[in-house]
């Protein structure tokens, strides 16, 4: 038999000034199954508090109903009471009788009567509650973090330095992503390697985290606090613990003219290579597409003057397997090339470049040495036209975004390029200036005003070659669209920032949203930049949005808060209000027939399928099972069961069907 | 093979070595054209610039002509014929009032259904499978003049690339040409402001004259008979107001195509042009530059000396 | 104009919408059209700067527009939208604002030659079904008497080739293109 205690609040004047409270707790009283009704001026207050709690004991409630605020307010605390006072919380509910009745009606009978009813409907539901428990799920406190750039080391640092295990995943030979293949860094123009190395160096010694670079993530299955992590490690062909590193097989190695990626195509490598002398660590890698053993059957001089024999040339690739609590996604992004652009050329001017092979000629471990060189005769350019906004903002071209990054990088380049060259002439063609960051603006005016670049207002429309120069055609919006011609030695396309040929990929294994640009998904994009919808997965950097070396490494930091809060318990606590797939004796064992609309249907990839057997194995039934770790309780799976089978707990069937039924 | 033709007012008059062109070729090949019977003209650029309803009316009726004879396909050589009647198309077959109103307007059935070929469409098409006997390859380089209206605006024409498009190209390699890579493939050569702005004809003409010169070329290979005859017909003007003498000629590409396989100049209209086909004599240097290869810079090393990337 | 307030009458950029479905608000003034457009240097009023007059939605840009030579000189060479970032169909607006132009009586001095010729051409049209050049060209005279002497060397060399027609080809369906004028062109410049 109900024993429901009622709690009617007059919040001050905010109910009470539009709602006869007196009246409400006098019609509440007559509700079969209440054994108690009293209004009182605060019951979030100590004082309420205690009323609920002694109300309990004295009147043995087997549950309270407390008529006040939005339970987005208030429901913790009164469910807390309830549970100080020996009564599950779960069999406590609020009728919102503040935010849905006197804050937004006059004061009268038909408020009061309203009032009235929205107390009965909930007294029916919770006549119809059932005691709920918190979910516990355990904890694997170790972190997986993807992608060894300047993201993904701050990310993995910080979760380390807390103490828990962190496994970095780097897909490149090493690890420093684009961030060391920059020359100077705005605002401050540091030199990247050297801010960077020494964190490289800081990942590497940590005893906490162990790194795989030349790997990738195969797979990942399990949901928050305990997932299952298999990398595929490739082969690198040789044998890293017993690699020095001394470089005598790159010396040696006979096919030297391999495109460098570290270089943006710009530089050669050998077939046996370490991306840059910097790298951590500083083992090489076979590339097997152009090393002449593979392609031939011929050489392997590598191996020949290897002193340590540690070239394995038969090395497989290697599956490893790691049980992680958390995710973070930090992989970072790629930039357009030239080719991407019809009117410039489709990439076929040698000296038609972007934004990351400028960084390359500019850097003085690059293949010029730092000296800004045209990569088609290696003479150096006495005018260099800088081209914003190259493919971003355009949806002409599919790339409605901006790419936050190009303002300030385009003002760097023509910085660095005046800084060695004082008689070159720099241009830059431009629609706005994006200079939101903290002495970003300052770093844009010292480029025009102390170092003389002259900055263009209006889009560039063409550029072909000429006479060995580029000729650049666009227009000065700003003195009335009039065509401005400039024949460059050198063009710099600041390309769009855009996701990686293989996010796509990499977001469906890991079930994370991603937006029409291969961005992955955050949560919330104001209140939760770095969690995603999927519970135990987490973003850091330009895998999500463009974003500049400062927010990277904010975001790395605080995905690795969100880890570590997630780790500081042994086991994580969640909220029973999830859905269930009814369980009855045998022979019937579930009402749910097995179509599996649900699973396909939970956005939160939360139901599996459990195999009901008998004693001897056989399988008898196939049904629906929800995972109550990654249940979010929305109900979609509720609502598309035909047969009923699967119902959420605190807000069933009955309940809601109840709550409908006492209006 | 069988193709409607819609020759357009210029191939009549002016530009009859275009037409004399084309026919030309159809007597050596398989190709039969049946000229659409009682065609007007399309409206060209004074249509569009003064009745948005005349400039869709009169391509219409030529269609609704078209398809009336039962023709499925139309060759239309003039670049210009060829973007109206495409635009009247497209216009027509995306809004449907507008559609009904055109056929009140010239009140005949319009199903909009015919393939409307561009003279290099044409050229493909007879030329594709068919064994060719190149008697006399062209040797030559030059330099494939598309002009602005046969692959602009690309959601329209949805024909080849609009910047730096290589069908011309492919077609001249295949007759023995060797197409240079040049910048202005695609720029506009005054157009019909040929009368009233000859200064500005010649102007931009020059521009294209001197990029073709400047890039290799020895003969401009033209598809558009409001291009040839600025650049042709106005060669005179043109060096007047540069100041400077420009010998390249300039052939249709059906004439290109004519000489290669051994039809003789006459046939092919070419005496009807003011600048005399004639080749200047060089030895023949390294192939120009392909076009449309990827940049593959390498830094700090010079090219070898004539040759290029 | 008329005395209604700013806020309530059509301005340019309206009946652009309405007419050709374009909306000016798109374009964000990057200018590359200008930069890739064969005339620009020739025009009074670059294209994106008259665009840019058409946004602000002001009854004295709008007339100024009208007034261009820029719409005239416009080559319809489409290079404009084949770059354009935003995909603004300027040739279409061209041909509005021609059209528009020619209705409100709004005509930039220098360029009544490029309509005297536009007329020419579609007289000889309307009156054969064909363009007819010489007629063309002697209507064309008449109506810009100062251009008499123009090409008159080119006539006779042009006659020797073979490529000029004395006399005009005169189709069968003649009035039809007749009533295709009466109710297109001709119905436009009546209103």
């Amino acid at each position: 038999m109900s024993r429901i205690g009622v709690f009617i609040c007059h919040c001050g004047e905010n109910i009470a000034g539009t709602v006869d409270v007196a009246k409400v707790a006098e019609a509440a009283s007559k509700i079969p199954g209440v054994a108690l009704a009293v209004d009182y001026k605060y019951m979030c207050s100590d004082p309420g508090q205690n009323m609920i709690k002694d109300a309990i004991k004295e009147k043995k409630l087997t549950g309270v109903v407390v008529a006040a605020c939005s339970p987005r307010m208030h429901e913790p605390t009164f469910r807390n009471a309830c549970a100080e006072a020996g009564l599950n919380p779960f069999l406590c509910e609020m009728a919102n009788i503040r935010e849905q009745c006197s804050w937004v009606h006059e004061k009268s009978d038909v408020t009061t009567a309203k009032a009235i009813e929205l107390v009965r409907v909930i007294v029916e539901k919770v006549k119809r509650n059932k005691p709920l428990y918190p979910i516990k799920v355990p904890v694997t406190k170790t972190a997986l973090v993807l992608g060894g750039g300047i993201g993904g080391i701050q990310a993995a640092l910080d979760i380390a330095n807390a103490g828990h295990k962190v496994i970095l995943v780097e897909k490149q030979p090493s690890i420093g992503g684009h961030m060391a293949q920059l020359s100077e860094t705005f605002p401050t123009l540091d030199c990247s390697q050297c801010i960077l190395t020494p964190r490289m160096v800081e990942v590497a010694r940590h005893p906490n985290i162990t790194l795989y670079t030349y790997s990738e993530l195969e797979s990942l299955d399990g949901f928050i606090g305990n997932f299952k992590a298999r990398i595929r490690k490739k082969a690198r062909g040789v044998d890293e613990k017993l690699c020095t590193g001394c470089g005598v097989c790159m010396q040696k190695c006979p096919q030297k003219k391999i495109p460098s990626e570290f270089d943006a195509g710009l530089g050669k490598r050998p077939a046996i290579y370490v991306p840059f002398p910097q790298a951590v660590p500083n083992k090489p890698v076979i590339d097997r597409e152009h090393c002449t053993y593979y392609k031939k059957g011929k050489c392997r001089v590598c191996e020949k003057f290897c002193e340590k024999k540690a070239v394995r040339l038969d090395q497989q690739d290697e599956i490893i397997e790691v049980d992680v609590g958390a995710v973070v996604a930090a992989t970072g992004y790629d930039i357009k090339g030239t080719d991407f652009f019809p009117e410039y050329g489709y990439g076929k001017y040698p000296d038609i470049i972007n934004g990351l092979q400028f960084e390359r000629l500019a850097s003085a471990s690059g293949p010029t040495l730092g000296a800004i060189k045209r990569p088609s005769d290696g003479k150096e350019p006495e005018t260099i036209v800088f081209v914003s906004c190259a493919g971003s903002r355009d949806p002409a071209k599919g790339i409605n975004y901006c790419s936050k990054i190009c303002c300030m990088y385009t003002a760097k380049h023509a910085m660095l390029y005046k800084h060695k060259n004082h008689h070159g002439k720099a241009y830059v063609f431009y629609m706005d200036i994006r200079a939101g960051g903290k002495m970003y603006e300052e770093f844009v005016r010292r480029a025009i005003e102390e170092d003389g670049v002259v900055y263009i207002r209006g889009r560039v429309s063409r550029i072909y070659q000429e006479d060995g120069k580029l000729v650049v055609k666009g227009a000065d919006s700003l003195l009335g669209g009039e065509p401005i011609e400039i024949k460059a030695d050198l063009v710099v396309l600041a390309t769009a920032m855009v996701a990686n040929s293989d996010a796509e990929q990499l977001a469906q294994k890991l079930k994370v949203g991603y937006d029409p640009y291969h961005f992955l998904s955050e949560a919330h994009p104001k209140l939760r930049p770095v969690e995603t919808n999927t519970a135990g997965i987490f973003l850091a950097g330009a895998v999500q949005a463009p974003k500049d070396i400062p927010e990277t490494v904010a975001t790395g930091s605080a995905a690795a808060a969100k880890v570590i809060g997630l780790f500081s318990s042994a086991e994580l606590s969640r909220e029973p209000v999830i859905a269930v797939v009814n369980r009855l004796p045998p022979p019937q064992f579930s009402t749910c027939t097995g179509c599996f609309l649900c699973e396909k249907a939970c956005p939160f990839q939360a139901i599996e399928r459990e195999e009901i057997k008998d004693r001897k194995g056989n399988v008898i039934k196939v049904v629906a099972k929800v995972n109550p770790g990654l249940c979010q309780g929305c109900g979609t799976c509720v609502a598309l069961c035909r047969v009923k089978a699967i119902d959420l707990q605190g807000f069933s069937n009955e309940q809601i069907l109840a709550e409908v039924l006492a209006l | 093979m069988k193709l409607g033709y819609f020759p357009g007012c210029s191939l009549q008059g002016m530009d009859i070595d275009f037409n004399e062109s084309v026919f030309a070729l159809a007597r050596r090949t398989d190709l039969h054209l049946i000229e659409i019977p009682d065609w007007n003209c399309c409206g060209s650029t004074s249509a569009h610039n003064v009745s948005h309803l005349l400039s869709l009316a009169l391509p219409a009726r030529i269609l609704a002509l078209a398809e009336k004879a039962g023709l499925d396909e139309i060759l239309v050589p003039c670049s210009a014929c060829y973007q109206r009647l495409m635009t009247a198309q497209h216009e027509l077959l995306e809004n449907d009032e507008l559609r009904k109103e055109v056929v009140d307007i010239i009140e005949m059935d319009y199903k909009g259904t015919s393939k409307i070929l561009n003279i290099i469409e044409g050229m493909v098409k007879i030329f594709s499978g068919a064994e060719l006997k190149i008697e006399k390859p062209l040797n030559a380089k030059v330099a494939c003049y598309y002009g602005c209206l046969m692959v602009r605006p690309p959601k329209v024409m949805k024909f080849d690339r609009a910047e730096d498009p290589q069908s011309m190209d492919e077609l001249m390699k295949k007759f023995g040409a060797d197409p240079v890579d040049w910048p202005f493939k695609t720029e506009c050569c005054g157009a019909g402001l040929t009368l009233t702005r000859t200064d500005l004809v010649c102007k931009l003409s020059a521009k294209v004259i001197e990029s073709a010169i400047k890039n290799g070329a020895e003969i401009i290979i033209v598809a558009c008979p409001m291009c040839h005859a600025n650049l042709d017909m106005r060669r005179a003007d043109i060096e007047k107001a540069a100041g400077k003498k420009y010998n390249i000629p300039v052939l249709y590409i059906t004439q290109a195509i004519g000489l290669a396989l051994g039809i003789n100049e006459k046939e092919l209209g070419m005496h009807r042009h003011f600048v005399p086909f004639v080749l200047p004599e060089q030895p023949k240097a390294a192939p120009s530059a392909k076009p449309a290869e990827p940049a593959k810079p390498e830094v700090g090393e010079k090219p070898a000396a004539g040759a290029e990337e | 104009m008329d005395d209604k307030p700013l806020s309530l009458r059509e301005s340019l950029a309206d009946q652009v919408k309405s007419i050709t479905g374009e909306s000016v608000a798109n374009c964000y003034q990057c200018a590359k059209c200008s930069g890739g457009c064969p005339l620009a240097e020739d025009m009074d009023i670059p294209p994106s700067q008259l665009l840019h007059m058409i946004q602000l939605g002001l009854p004295e840009l709008d007339e100024r527009v009208l007034n261009s030579l820029t719409i005239w000189l416009c080559l319809t060479c489409e290079t404009c939208v084949t770059r354009c970032p935003k995909e603004v169909d300027l040739p279409k607006i061209m041909d509005f604002l021609r059209q528009e132009s020619l209705k409100r009586g709004l005509i930039n001095p220098q360029a009544k030659k490029i309509i005297a010729f536009h007329k020419a051409f579609l007289d000889t049209v309307q009156y054969t079904g064909r363009l007819y050049e010489v007629g063309m060209t002697a209507d064309y005279k008449l109506r810009q008497p100062q251009t008499a002497m123009q090409d008159v060397f080119t006539a006779p060399k042009l006659f020797m080739m073979g490529k000029l027609n004395l006399f005009p080809h005169m189709i069968k369906g003649r009035d039809q293109i007749a009533r295709i004028f009466a109710r297109t062109l001709k119905k436009e410049a009546k209103k």
